[in-house]
């Protein structure tokens, strides 16, 4: 059973379990499902300003803290208790790509020549964790929500500005990934 | 009227085009209620690092139109998350604790293409949106504490400059 569940989990079982989170959240207390927003929350809780766009009760939706919170927790559980133990395998094509740009640690779920510490302190990992955080933040907020308040609570609610939010996030995804990424990886 | 009623109505407004700061449900709950949305947010962090939905890699290929998975993921969840929207709707299902559920329109404006072209960018770029961020430091890869930090920054600023965006 323990091994079963340690193999990487198919799309399916992943897809109907976060498709069910939806409703759950519902059901527990009328919360629509969401994380962007604590982004929002953490910045009224610790730097309002006295901007607008911050004065609002943070605490009348700490549910969604504590909600974040479990994730880190489960994900936790889920790398130290049902760790995969083989190195993730990946689309021969991308691993080419990768090695152009001198990347070929396939043991963490991340690349660690570019995700990590010292990484940090090279232009492309500034720019890919500092500039790429930013752009996440910022991003998230000015289109009201990320991939999981639009793709999936607001497309399930078959709310239409939600699909074009879904499309222009893909939109921006396929420029960088094709176009700007190749540039920045050879920095 | 209060002077102060069109300033809240106006919050409101706000606070509706945004995912969901419009909780204001009427009950009143001792905190600890919270620790059941703790309990989903532990299940949904399972499945993102079991479902390797917080690879960097995924992400990749994803926009690559490389692997499938991610699509089987996002389609799945929406299609699951649709009929449940739908269902609860037309039976009426209340909350466990018998409150109406209620949805919000979502109203169209300028930065579901602006701020959802930006987001993209970032998405890609950091191979994570918001929930697989938090995810990733939960596993231990401690450095995305930076790009936490750096996102909030990101929302900050887009907080202090929101009046002048276009919307």
């Amino acid at each position: 059973m323990k091994e079963f569940l340690q193999q990487p989990w198919p799309w399916y079982v992943a897809g109907v379990l976060i498709g069910l989170i939806v409703p759950i959240l519902l059901l527990l207390g009328n919360k629509h499902f969401g994380i962007s927003a604590n982004l929002r929350h953490a910045c009224a809780a610790c730097f309002p300003a006295k901007i607008n766009f911050f004065q609002y009760d943070w605490k009348k939706e700490s549910w969604n803290l504590f909600f974040v919170g479990g994730i880190l927790i489960g994900a936790m559980i889920a790398a130290f208790g049902l760790p995969d133990l083989n190195p993730i395998v990946v689309h021969p094509a991308l691993v080419n790509e990768l090695k152009d740009y001198g990347m070929s640690d396939y043991s963490s779920m991340v690349p660690k020549e570019l995700v990590s510490w010292e990484s940090l302190f090279s232009v492309r990992g500034l720019i890919m964790m500092v500039g790429g955080g930013f752009l996440v933040g910022f991003g998230s907020r000015y289109a009201g929500g990320c991939t999981s308040g639009h793709a999936i609570m607001g497309l399930s609610n078959l709310q239409w500005p939600s699909l074009v939010a879904t499309c222009c996030f893909m939109a921006g995804g396929f420029l960088m990934a094709n176009l700007i990424l190749p540039i920045i990886m050879k920095l | 009227m209060h002077p102060s009623q069109p300033e809240i109505v106006t919050d409101f407004e706000v606070r509706s085009l945004d995912t969901m700061c419009i909780n204001e449900s009427e009950q009143q709950h001792p905190w600890w209620y919270n620790f059941k949305y703790l309990i989903v947010g532990v299940l949904f962090g399972i499945v993102f690092v079991k479902a390797e939905i917080i690879s960097w890699f995924r992400m990749q290929e994803m926009f690559r139109l490389q692997n499938f998975h991610m699509y089987g993921v996002i389609g799945t969840a929406v299609v699951v998350g649709a009929i449940s929207v739908a269902l609860i709707k037309k039976f009426k299902i209340k909350t466990i604790h018998g409150e109406e559920i209620h949805f919000t329109a979502k109203k169209f404006n300028k930065g579901q293409i602006i701020g959802g072209l930006i987001f993209g960018l970032g998405w890609a770029l950091t191979g994570a949106c918001p929930g697989p961020i938090f995810a990733q430091i939960g596993m231990g890869i401690t450095v995305m504490i930076v790009v936490l930090l750096s996102a909030i920054a990101g929302t900050w600023v887009y907080g202090y400059l929101r009046e002048k965006l276009p919307h």
